[in-house]
């Protein structure tokens, strides 16, 4: 049992030692979120009312856009180089394995964006209430983006560019959870109360966080058999 | 230990690439793959590895099917595609340890294990800058890093000069006079001496 647990810490510590040595490559989500937020103001002009009212939309779409632009390469390595096939046939439970993988994925590329965004929403304009609300929608809606996106990533694996493919299948998903976020924030910058909407997402990302990994280890085996 | 595959049948599109294969592996024995380009070897491997279901007929591995035994399978086995399995941007020591935490074997002496593949020396270089067979040799490291009955072999020798070819014979035969068994593909002629070496056209 203690071995297993160290090799699932080894694991666990090559995932983020692999994105620290393709910090290009990780840091690109970041970098693109963050220009949209920085070059919005400038090209919409400096209202300060027209930039609170949008500020919610712009952020949440900027971090939906970053994430999908970098789902194409979650499994891409790991499928060409072969370590797909070591880890399908691993002792370790495949599932597993896609939990650690997910769980560095989420915070090589998500946390970032979630640490720079209250900065952006200042920046913005928004309301000290409505920023703590925009941090929660991105803390619950986040792993929805990446855990839905990652099945149509695995899905589409063998195709050798699925950047378009995968914005097609997904973007529809992606909705609800854009409606849901940027409707929390709306919500209190107007007075009234995120608790309805905050629920949805909630449970949005219960649902994904339980449901997903199987489709994604299913999608997997159907990967590495081609 | 023992390997039986039963009845195999394998269609792909609508290519048939074989029907009613009827094999056994036994300890001790080598098993040749052979046959033109796209002919099904690979996929062969891949049936037997597990990582691709049969169309129809099953793989026995101690008298169990694959399905039933797949951990105890997977423990006694090792696999080595023509993809490497080597992450690029690790170092040839890194890659070891994950491919071993991978296969749960977390007991290893990294550095007499690049020096039995030829590596010595390279243990902190990142893998990105190793020639191709260099790479087929780090992936070789796996056969010996490991202890297992089984070796899955696709393509072993692409890649390798001959020094890397003599030291894959020199493994294989080691593996299999203490008793473990070898199913390969290769499109080379295999020469191993004092080995029994079966082969299967495809």
């Amino acid at each position: 049992m203690n071995s297993t647990l160290q090799s699932l810490y080894f694991l666990a510590i090559r995932e983020c030692l692999t994105a620290f040595r393709n910090r290009h490559e990780a840091l690109s989500p970041l970098i693109f979120f963050s220009l949209v937020c920085v070059l919005f103001p400038l090209g919409v002009g400096a209202s300060a009312d027209l930039l609170r009212t949008i500020a919610p939309g712009i952020i949440w779409v900027a971090a939906l856009l970053a994430i999908l632009m970098s789902l194409g390469t979650l499994f891409r390595h790991e499928y060409e180089q072969g370590t797909l096939e070591l880890m399908v046939l691993s002792e370790h439970p495949l599932i597993v394995l896609v939990v650690i993988k997910l769980v560095a994925y989420w915070l090589i590329t998500a946390l970032p964006l979630i640490v720079v965004a209250p900065f952006m929403a200042y920046g913005l304009g928004l309301t000290a209430d409505a920023q703590g609300v925009l941090l929660l929608t991105l803390l619950l809606g986040t792993p929805v983006l990446i855990l839905v996106g990652a099945i149509a990533s695995t899905l589409t694996l063998v195709i050798p560019q699925n950047g378009m493919l995968l914005a097609l299948l997904v973007l529809p998903l992606y909705v609800p959870v854009l409606i849901f976020a940027t409707s929390a924030v709306n919500t209190v910058m107007m007075g009234g109360s995120a608790a309805g909407a905050l629920y949805i997402l909630a449970a949005l990302c219960v649902l994904s966080v339980t449901l997903s990994p199987l489709a994604i280890v299913a999608a997997l085996k159907i990967g590495v058999s081609q | 230990m023992s390997l039986q595959l039963k009845n195999l049948h394998c269609y792909r599109g609508h290519r048939t690439l074989f029907t009613n294969l009827d094999i056994s592996v036994e300890p001790g024995r080598v098993l040749v793959v052979a046959g033109k380009n796209g002919c099904g070897k690979s996929t062969l491997l891949k049936i037997i590895s597990g990582l691709r279901q049969a169309d129809e007929g099953e793989v026995f591995w101690n008298g169990l099917s694959l399905q039933e035994n797949a951990t105890e399978f997977e423990q006694q086995m090792i696999w080595l595609s023509h993809r490497n399995g080597l992450n690029e941007s690790l170092t040839a020591k890194e890659n070891i340890q994950y491919s071993t935490s991978l296969a749960n074997y977390t007991d290893v002496n990294i550095s007499s294990i690049l020096e039995r593949v030829g590596l010595k020396g390279y243990a902190n270089t990142p893998v990105r800058q190793f020639s191709a067979g260099m790479k087929r040799r780090l992936a070789m490291s796996r056969l010996v890093s490991k202890p297992a009955k089984l070796w899955l072999l696709d393509e072993p020798q692409s890649a390798l000069d001959k020094a890397g070819i003599r030291l894959l014979d020199e493994l294989i035969i080691e593996h299999v006079t203490q008793g473990g068994a070898v199913v390969m593909s290769s499109h080379h002629d295999v020469s191993l001496t004092n080995i029994t070496v079966d082969t299967l056209t495809l």
